[in-house]
């Protein structure tokens, strides 16, 4: 099985990993409403755990391992993987990658596997939500669904990191020094991209476990840039680079002074709302800077996202 | 006649040198031999890792040029025993930059390795390892949970996934994080 023109064929098992069930569900909710509405059916394989990614500082060989796992699993499903996560899909992606270039390390990791009665032969396909909307939907078919194009709305995209790389193990799927895939999806939904000079910073919630203010210091640099250039939202990928930029926002404005105020919208919540869905379907309500001023000039009337705050904490 | 300039002898030792058994000359072969670090005998000083560095830019702690240096040179027990060797976001953004092909995230992943190997481990790190061997993911799923999910439509999560610990004894994992 090679690595590219079966997309359509075989399904895709949908892969959340750890952070988007516990702390962003929305970003689920969002994304299998508006994959089914563009004809994309999920599986669900149930024994999928961790990615391995923050296994790979102690010891990169089990974080192998537990990727080649998931893989094991996808495959003896008859899936690709489709993740929404981008360290997921980093990590899933390099293993994939490196499984495939190295059949010593396929063995030894196949004779770990085989303690728990897997086997990972090779050929599943790894693939972001975002990608496989660029790429396998595309344009005609997304335009087509759209029922409510956000004329005049200004998005910041952010790519998380491990979107676009490493750019060899994406098989330089684009140059991550100038990406535009989800520049590209904004604009399908009548939207207009912002391009800010802090675009491709990371937001460092790599380091949040190890210095929690110099995470935050990171995060805080690319909101005051969005904030400065007045876009309605930024828009991302991750659940990660949302808990920096969404969850984390009033404790950044609280440690440094100054208020921020950025909306912050998983791009299936801008593609859910320019297909007509209502932002309770989207989960919008959970996010918890709330994007009025984008749902205004859309015409959304604000009651329907109002979230109290008892749903916020409970989150 | 001008004066003629005071060079220093290679007899002379500078007051700043290190003792000798800081150092370990092999440390930047044994770096060099793990997945990532081959290219990193390549370096040529230049700066670009640190330069477009979003943890460099806002803490000076953190520079991975020097980490690298530092490692050329054979400074493994400072290295391995520094914080900033876990200070990297892995944005991988010195990767894609390097001129020399230097595997900069993979370098600093390598060093973390080498560290846990040494007893020297990250208790952050070393927290999200317990979490996932216990249940296979870093937060726990409770029947709330999936009360929660099946009330949005969403199908049921597995609370814990057993044979994640079995691959963490297999590669002997839980004795390295001590």
């Amino acid at each position: 099985m090679n690595d590219s023109g079966n997309g359509g064929k075989r399904p895709y098992a949908l892969y959340l990993g750890c952070t988007i069930p516990a702390r962003v569900q929305q970003y689920e909710i969002a994304s299998r409403k508006v994959a089914k509405a563009l004809g994309l059916e999920f599986r669900d394989v149930a024994d999928f755990a961790c990615c391995g990614y923050p296994i790979a500082s102690l010891d990169a060989r089990t974080a192998r391992l537990l990727a080649a796992r998931n893989l094991a699993l996808a495959e003896r499903a008859g899936c690709h993987i489709c993740a929404l996560c981008t360290a997921c899909t980093g990590s899933l992606t390099e293993a994939a990658h490196e499984l495939a270039h190295n059949p010593e390390l396929l063995d030894s990791v196949n004779a770990d596997l085989a303690a728990i009665g897997l086997r990972y032969t090779g050929g599943v396909k790894v693939r972001h939500l975002v990608r496989v909307f660029w790429e396998e939907i595309g344009r005609p078919k997304i335009e087509a669904a759209l029922t409510r194009r956000l004329s005049g709305v200004v998005l910041a995209p952010h790519y998380g990191c491990h979107y676009l790389k490493p750019s060899d193990a994406h098989g330089d799927f684009e140059d991550c020094e100038a990406p535009h895939t989800l520049d590209d999806l904004i604009r399908w939904t009548g939207a207009r991209p912002l391009d800010y000079p802090r675009k491709l910073k990371c937001c460092g919630g790599g380091v949040l476990a190890t210095d929690e203010k110099l995470a935050l210091g990171i995060s805080r640099e690319k909101l005051r840039d969005v904030a400065r250039r007045g876009a309605d939202a930024i828009t991302l990928v991750c659940p990660f680079c949302n808990i920096m930029y969404d969850t984390n926002q009033k404790k950044i404005e609280t440690m440094f002074g100054g208020e921020l105020g950025v909306p912050v919208l998983f791009f299936p919540q801008v593609l859910g709302l320019a297909m007509g869905f209502e932002p309770r379907d989207l989960g919008i309500q959970m996010n918890r800077v709330q994007p009025k001023g984008l749902l205004d000039k859309i015409g959304i009337k604000r009651a329907f996202c109002r979230t109290s705050v008892a749903q916020a904490v409970s989150l | 006649m001008a004066a003629q300039p005071v060079l220093r002898t290679v007899t002379d030792t500078p007051d700043d040198e290190p003792p000798a058994a800081a150092v370990d000359h092999t440390f930047a072969l044994q770096v060099a031999s793990r997945a990532g670090g081959r290219q990193m005998l390549r370096c040529f000083a230049c700066g670009t890792c640190t330069a477009g560095c979003p943890v460099a830019e806002i803490d000076e702690r953190y520079n991975p040029r020097r980490i690298i240096r530092m490692v050329l040179m054979g400074f493994k027990d400072e290295v391995l025993r520094s914080e900033f060797i876990w200070l990297c976001a892995g944005c991988y953004t010195c990767q894609e930059r390097c001129p020399q092909g230097v595997r900069v995230a993979e370098v600093m992943r390598t060093l973390r390795n080498l560290a846990v190997e040494e007893g020297i481990v990250h208790p952050a790190f070393k927290a999200q390892a317990e979490l996932i061997r216990g249940m296979g993911r870093i937060y726990e799923i409770e029947d709330f949970d999936n009360k929660k999910r099946v009330r949005a439509g969403l199908p049921e999560l597995r609370k814990t996934l057993e044979d994640i610990k079995t691959l963490f004894e297999r590669q002997k994992l839980n004795e390295r994080l001590g």
